[in-house]
């Protein structure tokens, strides 16, 4: 699949509380900056592939009405917090097949009208045996845990996980587009209220209402879009149980849906050191100790050595890898649906050094992989791009 | 024929307690003595039933419980049997004859009637008998402040018992003393003087005055009187003029735990117990609407009852709810503000198909590769072998904590802390439940729990109920070392 498929126009939503605006204004935002950028109408799409996952049994009838898109196939998928990667890559592995010419890949959330500041409790496979669980409280799981493996106390692992805050936040301050824009310390993160242990307030992503999309065309293709596609060198989806929280010998510090997509990924595109090879990442940092585990499951940094690597700045802007440069799940928030398309438009426009603010802007990137990791949690997809055709 | 009696008894006392002041201060008021004990949010007399048949260790034996009778007068459902989710519960066979009785607080005595009888018509026959109650009084009257919660369960059989049943009567007395009407949450009492004098005190002589009578015995003849009481001292001005001692009435418990119902009784006989001597004879009352009484007689088996000293350990090992607001709450009487409600679908089929896990905690254990697994794994984790099990009931295991969250979130609004919980047994199983009557500051990787069933929610308009992890309490530990 390397180099099969070219990224030819992305488009995104401002991200925020979004209250005067509704799903089909976000669909409509993002498509048409994306639809602007790839220098294409509307007629020229094939084929949508769209990633929801709480506007209830509506099929993808939302982009149809907003868009004006009809007798075309517009597939929709939920795939918690990976859908947006999955229309992604459901859109090129289309494109690859020859099926379609050129597709649109968009998710969109309007998480703010759901009347829950959380993604909320009781949610789940079965109604008794998950009540009451909500998405901190799960992926806390992995810090306590982690922690105690590694003989981190807690006031100590507090205080490695606020770096990880403190990092995204300062990238948010430079996102315009970004959900949240406040510069915050350690201190203001060892202050915040604790909302499950032990995560606090400053250790959890945004509730946020957005959409983005990508405009996608076979390599043949692509430089009849532009002169700077972006192109796609690899991608990995990895499944596992709903519930590993049951399987004996289930770790918590390390999950095998992390490993193999990255994995499958690296394979794809030829990486064989992510550490020296990848120039940006943006990885799910749904809570602070989300983002501390994938470093090492991503092979970002060794096993059980994260901590070395927040501690000399390894992966903030200026750093060997620099992660979550926009802001992150973090600071540029997070409707779930439209997640992991953001998170590739970040990479986009770094790759092809366009970012919307200079500041922001990296050096010298010539490859970036984008990351979301779903569910309660057990799915994660990977998708790697480069701005040069190997 | 084999002298037949209790031949085990345990009991639940609820984690939480309130001082009675707190009640008192509420509302300005002149607190009494003591404290009251207070069901968790998550309990209900069916959960609080199944700990005390759990404490009795009548669930582990299974197939030797031909019957089960659950007494109380504040069962959740008007109709539907809360035996047999009881039963589900502590894995009695589905061959067991259960039975629910309510409305009276005699209900749990004439229970142990009904199993004494049976035990006597066809030998060999082994009863639980469980009382639970979670009695409600109106806010700022006097039985909010002497009301507790508390189950308590007995065996009955043949089986060498603890203590032998010698003898039991009684009498029928109806009076509007103390009641309640269907669909009220409150009781209502009659003028305090009435209730005392022409309900409880005359009742209770009688029948213990006829006991005596037909027995042949005196008040001498017995170690210790175990005697209900809806108050402080009622219960000693009926003893006194029996011509008992203060030393030989058992301490009803009204400070610590206060007027458990139908449990009343069978809490304060469960503390008598741990301090007999074989040979020492017990003379039991219990009131409601007339009076039980019945006499036992302690044997050398008790010498080998596992609950010596527990009922302090238990009463040692709680907490205070301090909040007031959170009584009221707990119990319905005030709806605080809403928490989030649950996105998640209820089906009565679903919840009877699946009551071996709900209610069962069952899980499985491979054939192939011999993998314990919660719930029951059709196929494998380990091995892949599909439908090569054995289903294995797990809520005897004690876990220890792998990992967990204490999460703020989660929670109700007016029981916000929800303590999400990863655990394994010592077989390897894996367990993912909430935690309940836990004490923030005394969670730690590596800690020992037991399981507990509790309500769930009501989704559907019907109880759920499923289990949950608790931490040991100082009596559990202590039976853990002998």
């Amino acid at each position: 699949m390397k180099d099969k498929v070219a990224i030819v126009g992305m488009g995104c939503s401002k991200f925020g509380e979004r209250w005067d605006m509704g799903l089909s204004d976000l669909i409509i935002e993002a498509a048409y900056e994306g639809y602007a950028d790839a220098g294409i109408e509307p007629g020229q799409i094939d084929a949508v592939f769209y990633s929801n996952g709480t506007t209830g049994a509506l099929a993808a009838t939302p982009i149809a009405d907003a868009l004006k898109l009809k007798n075309i196939p517009i597939l929709r998928n939920e795939n918690y917090c990976c859908s947006g990667h999955i229309a992604l890559i459901e859109a090129c592995m289309a494109v690859a097949s020859g099926a379609y010419k050129t597709v649109l890949a968009i998710g969109a959330e309007k998480l703010k009208d759901t009347g829950f500041a959380g993604l909320g409790a009781g949610r789940g496979i079965s109604t008794v045996m998950e009540a009451r669980r909500t998405a901190p409280g799960s992926f806390a799981l992995i810090g306590t845990r982690y922690f105690e493996e590694n003989g981190i106390s807690y006031d100590e692992g507090k205080r490695l996980l606020a770096n990880i805050a403190v990092k995204n936040h300062a990238n948010g301050m430079l996102s315009p587009k970004a959900h949240f824009h406040k510069e915050i310390t350690v201190e203001d993160v060892l202050k915040a209220p604790i909302i499950a242990t032990p995560l606090g307030l400053f250790d959890c992503c945004g509730n946020s209402d957005g959409a983005a999309c990508a405009i996608i065309t076979s390599a043949e293709n692509a430089r009849s879009f532009r002169d700077d596609p972006i192109w796609v060198k690899g991608f990995g989806i990895s499944m596992d149980a709903g519930l590993p929280h049951l399987r004996p010998d289930f770790g918590w510090t390390s999950f095998d849906a992390l490993k193999v997509s990255s994995g499958k990924a690296y394979e794809m595109a030829g990486i064989k050191n992510p550490r020296e090879e990848i120039d940006v990442a943006e990885v799910h940092d749904c809570f602070t100790v989300t983002e501390m585990l994938i470093y090492e499951d991503f092979g970002f940094s060794a096993r059980g050595r994260a901590r070395d690597d927040i501690d000399s700045g390894f992966f903030e802007r200026t750093g060997g890898l620099p992660v979550n440069v926009d802001g992150g799940l973090k600071c540029f928030g997070h409707p779930v649906g439209a997640s992991g398309i953001r998170m590739t438009y970040e990479i986009y426009k770094q790759l092809q050094g366009r970012t919307d603010n200079p500041e922001r802007q990296l050096k010298g990137v010539a490859r970036g992989l984008s990351h979301t990791f779903g569910g309660p949690p057990q799915l994660s997809a990977v998708l790697i791009a480069g701005n040069e055709k190997g | 024929m084999q002298p037949i009696g209790i031949t085990s008894i345990g009991v639940h006392i609820p984690y939480y307690y309130m001082q009675r002041n707190t009640i008192a201060a509420a509302w300005g008021a002149r607190g009494l003595k003591g404290c009251r004990s207070v069901a968790n949010v998550d309990e209900d007399a069916v959960t609080m039933a199944v700990e005390a048949i759990r404490d009795a260790g009548a669930d582990t034996l299974g197939g030797g419980i031909q019957a089960l009778y659950f007494a109380s007068t504040t069962a959740p459902y008007a109709e539907k049997s809360h035996a047999a989710i009881v039963a589900r519960a502590c894995s009695l066979p589905e061959t067991v004859f259960t039975m629910d009785l309510a409305s009276s607080l005699k209900a749990g005595t004439g229970a142990l009637r009904m199993a004494l009888d049976a035990a006597i018509a066809r030998p060999g026959t082994n009863t639980v008998v469980v009382a639970a109650d979670c009695r409600d009084a109106a806010p700022k009257s006097p039985q909010e402040q002497l009301f507790g919660d508390a189950a308590a369960a007995v065996t009955i059989g043949d089986e060498s018992p603890i203590a032998v049943i010698d003898h039991m009567s009684g009498n029928t007395r109806e009076i509007v003393d103390v009641w309640r009407n269907a669909g009220e949450r409150h009781i209502n009492t009659a003028e305090p003087r009435f209730v005392t004098d022409c309900g409880y005190k005359s009742a209770m002589q009688a029948a213990i005055s006829s006991f005596l009578e037909e027995t042949h015995s005196s008040a001498a003849d017995y170690a210790r009187l175990v005697i209900s009481t809806s108050d402080l001292r009622e219960h000693l001005a009926v003893s006194k003029k029996l011509g008992f001692s203060p030393e030989q009435v058992q301490d009803p418990l009204m400070l610590e735990i206060g007027c458990s119902g139908t449990a009343q009784v069978f809490v304060a006989l469960a503390a008598a117990l741990e301090t007999a001597s074989p040979g020492d004879r017990i003379l039991v009352a219990n009131y409601g609407n007339g009076a039980d009484v019945f006499s036992l007689t302690v044997t050398d088996a008790i010498c080998r009852c596992p609950r010596r000293s527990r009922m302090r350990d238990l009463l040692a090992s709680r907490r205070e709810l301090a909040e007031y607001g959170r009584l009221l709450s707990f119990r319905g009487t005030i709806e605080p503000a809403a928490g989030e409600p649950f996105r998640l679908t209820i089906s009565t089929a679903m919840t009877w198909r699946d009551q071996g896990t709900y209610l069962g905690l069952e899980g499985s254990v491979c054939e192939e590769c011999g993998t314990a697994a919660f719930p029951v794994n059709r196929v494998c984790h380990s091995c892949g072998a599909k439908d090569k099990f054995t289903v294995s009931p797990r809520s005897r295991m004690e876990p220890e904590i792998f990992t967990y969250s204490i999460d703020r979130l989660a929670g109700r609004s007016d029981d916000p802390v929800v303590v999400q919980t990863v655990a394994q047994d010592e077989s390897g199983c894996r367990y993912y439940l909430n935690m309940t009557d836990f004490n923030p500051e005394e969670i730690f990787v590596g800690k020992k729990l037991n399981f507990t069933l509790r309500k769930i929610h009501n989704l559907g308009n019907f109880v759920n109920y499923y289990w949950k992890f608790r931490p040991l309490r100082k009596a559990e530990e202590k039976n853990n070392e002998g």
